[in-house]
């Protein structure tokens, strides 16, 4: 046997004696050919969502559309029309079976990307290979997250049309109801910020994987911590995202997003729904609604004659793009910072 | 060159050590084979080598002072991990596909003849093969690549008796072949012994032996006499003592040319002989002067 005098690899180093790495396109037939049959799930999954939504979405457009027409609008056929429309697609009317598509992505993408490796001990391979263990998992963290964010950013471009007849500023005059575009549910359907959910829930999983190592526990650990999230996205933060708009006045528009509202007595002391009943049958009994809430525009007029007064917190429907910006912007930077604490550990040597 | 050298290493995994102060200086063009019982931390010394972990206390360097995991190490050390980790679900094809893409330099040409050769279809998916298959596989991948070492843990573990010949004729033929320097870990000492030219034994954490065998069979010898003058021998260090009735065996560090006592004979020690003596013996060591005294920490490319 002939000793070693130096590295047979000397040639490949340049002159600062540094490998220079290797090249990352070398990751994507890599990538491709060990998440293929995933990806290809992926795709047929949201390819049959596609195809009910676009389906559904065609008869409910048509009604919409039908209904729009109608006249005069106060006839009966045209109460029919209306209704017909409203009738239609009502499985995804509140938008919450969508909301599983991003979830779904995180788990079944994201988190086995590295618990697999983990698990089955294949990790001994993939991060002894010249490539190196770091680049490795930035590459396929980054090729698959752009691949379910894209894919995410497609099917949303369906939702978003589906959607529109809910929205669609002619709906209050056809006594349609027409819903705020800012609505818990729909708003993360539309615009950027399905693709940027689709984004975060794939880097959940990335991260609970390298932290669980087992496929099915990280699995459940990405869907438990997505759905915390995104409630407590829709519960708590969004509205806060920007100051909401307080107002004394009554006429709210139909598309708000309306936060709170409260009735406050002469002294600014706010009164809550019992005491306001009690002032109504008080009043004129035949003003109290269901509950003693007040039921309509004259039960109204009396309060405020009263010297009560109602203020309203909400988010007007003109917000919708700089939400989207500020949730996508948020959601983006969140999955950017869990993917490359991902890579830190990977990094990190902790095996 | 060393192919590996540590410096009071040590890898901790909570409060346990796993390995520690262990010092070590393999020289290149070696079958080395790293003995141990179960436990012993010879996958997390592996492990150090290939880079996978990372070490709690001292420092190690492979290849002549390249960091292990870094970019050149990376380039020239192949791993053959434990039960051969193979994607179950892609070709053999696919696995030759992978590991091109993934190293600076591969065979093609070599990885197929010696597939073609072992009668492996390019085809079968990896988890359909074989457990000797798999094993063949996995080392074909390694050497394709070209590494300048090859690490192997327990690498025969899951084999039966002519897989292990066939995959220690593989690695043998390329050892003398092209020139690579191996390090493997066993637990079964047997196979070894025709293979093995440099031994590093591991009790609970710590080497105990190091060195090239022939040196290391030249200076033991088994003494073979009457048990009631078993202890006052004194001429030689004594490794190890075993009494049977009326016989003792003494384990001495001596050479053939040593005086043997009146009434004693002395005899040659083969390789599982000598590592069996020392495993019963922790307290006693074998290993090269210049290794673990005065021990600088290994200067490591970064």
């Amino acid at each position: 046997m002939t000793a070693l005098t130096a590295l047979p690899g000397a040639a490949a180093m340049n002159r600062d004696g540094v490998v220079p790495p290797l090249p990352w396109r070398r990751m994507t037939w890599v990538t491709w050919r060990q998440h293929r049959v995933a990806l290809s799930g992926v795709a047929a999954f949201l390819g049959l969502v596609a195809v009910y939504v676009w389906l559904t979405g065609l008869q409910l457009h048509h009604a919409y559309d039908a209904a729009l027409a109608c006249r005069p609008a106060s006839s009966l056929t045209c109460g029919e029309s209306s209704s017909n429309f409203k009738g239609i697609g009502q499985i995804l009317a509140n938008g919450f079976l969508l909301q599983a598509v991003p979830a779904l992505i995180g788990a079944f993408i994201g988190a086995p990307l590295l618990s697999r490796e983990l698990e089955t001990g294949t990790f001994r391979f993939a991060w002894t290979q010249g490539f190196g263990r770091w680049r490795w998992t930035l590459a396929k963290l980054v090729m698959l997250a752009l691949a379910v964010s894209v894919a995410a950013g497609a099917i949303s471009m369906l939702f978003s049309w589906y959607y529109q007849p809910y929205f669609a500023a002619a709906n209050q005059a056809l006594n349609l109801a027409q819903s705020p575009s800012l609505t818990p549910g729909l708003f993360d359907l539309r615009g950027i910020t399905f693709a940027a959910w689709t984004l975060a829930a794939f880097a959940i999983g990335g991260l609970a994987g390298m932290v669980i190592r087992r496929v099915v526990p990280s699995i459940v650990a990405t869907l438990a911590v997505y759905a915390g999230l995104a409630a407590g996205t829709g519960g708590l933060l969004r509205q806060h995202y920007l100051a909401p708009v307080v107002t004394r006045s009554l006429n709210i528009p139909g598309t708000a997003w309306v936060l709170s509202a409260q009735w406050f007595d002469r002294h600014g002391r706010p009164v809550n729904q019992f005491l306001l009943g009690q002032v109504l049958q008080h009043g004129d009994p035949q003003l109290a609604g269901k509950g003693g809430v007040p039921k309509s525009f004259s039960t109204w007029q009396y309060l405020l004659h009263h010297g009560y007064t109602q203020l309203t917190t909400y988010q007007p429907a003109s917000r919708f793009w700089p939400f989207q910006w500020i949730e996508g912007g948020w959601l983006l930077a969140l999955s950017v910072a869990l993917i490359a604490a991902t890579v830190l550990l990977v990094r990190r040597r902790a095996i | 060159m060393n192919i590996v050298e540590t410096r009071v290493l040590g890898k901790r995994y909570g409060s346990t050590w796993a390995l520690r102060e262990c010092s070590l200086e393999i020289p290149a063009g070696h079958v080395a084979a790293l003995v141990g019982p179960n436990g012993a931390g010879k996958t997390t010394l592996l492990n150090l080598v290939v880079g996978l972990s990372a070490p709690s206390a001292g420092g190690l360097a492979v290849l002549g002072g390249h960091a292990p995991g870094s970019p050149a190490a990376l380039d020239e050390v192949a791993f053959v991990a434990q039960d051969t980790p193979l994607y179950k679900n892609l070709s053999v094809s696919d696995m030759l596909h992978v590991t091109r893409s993934l190293n600076r330099r591969f065979d093609q040409g070599y990885a197929e003849a010696r597939l073609d050769e072992l009668g492996i279809p390019a085809k079968r998916r990896s988890g359909k093969l074989s457990g000797g298959q798999q094993a063949q596989l996995a080392l074909t991948l390694a050497l394709a690549r070209r590494p300048s070492l090859l690490v192997m843990d327990e690498p025969m573990a899951m084999l039966d008796p002519i897989a292990r010949h066939d995959f220690m004729a593989s690695v043998l033929t390329a050892a003398a072949d092209d020139g690579v320097s191996v390090l493997l870990s066993s637990h079964v000492l047997a196979e070894l012994e025709r293979v093995a030219d440099y031994l590093i034994l591991l009790s609970q954490g710590r080497v105990q032996v190091a060195g090239e065998v022939d040196a290391l069979l030249a200076g033991h010898r088994l003494l073979t006499g009457p048990s009631a003058q078993a202890d006052s021998y004194s001429e030689r260090p004594v490794v190890h003592v075993r009494r049977a009735q009326a016989q003792a065996h003494l384990l001495v560090r001596a050479s053939a040319d040593d005086p043997i006592p009146p009434g004693w004979e002395s005899h040659p020690v083969g390789m599982e002989e000598l590592a069996l003596a020392y495993l019963r013996e922790p307290r006693a060591s074998a290993l090269p002067g210049s290794v673990g005294r005065d021990a600088e920490p290994v200067t490591v490319a970064r």
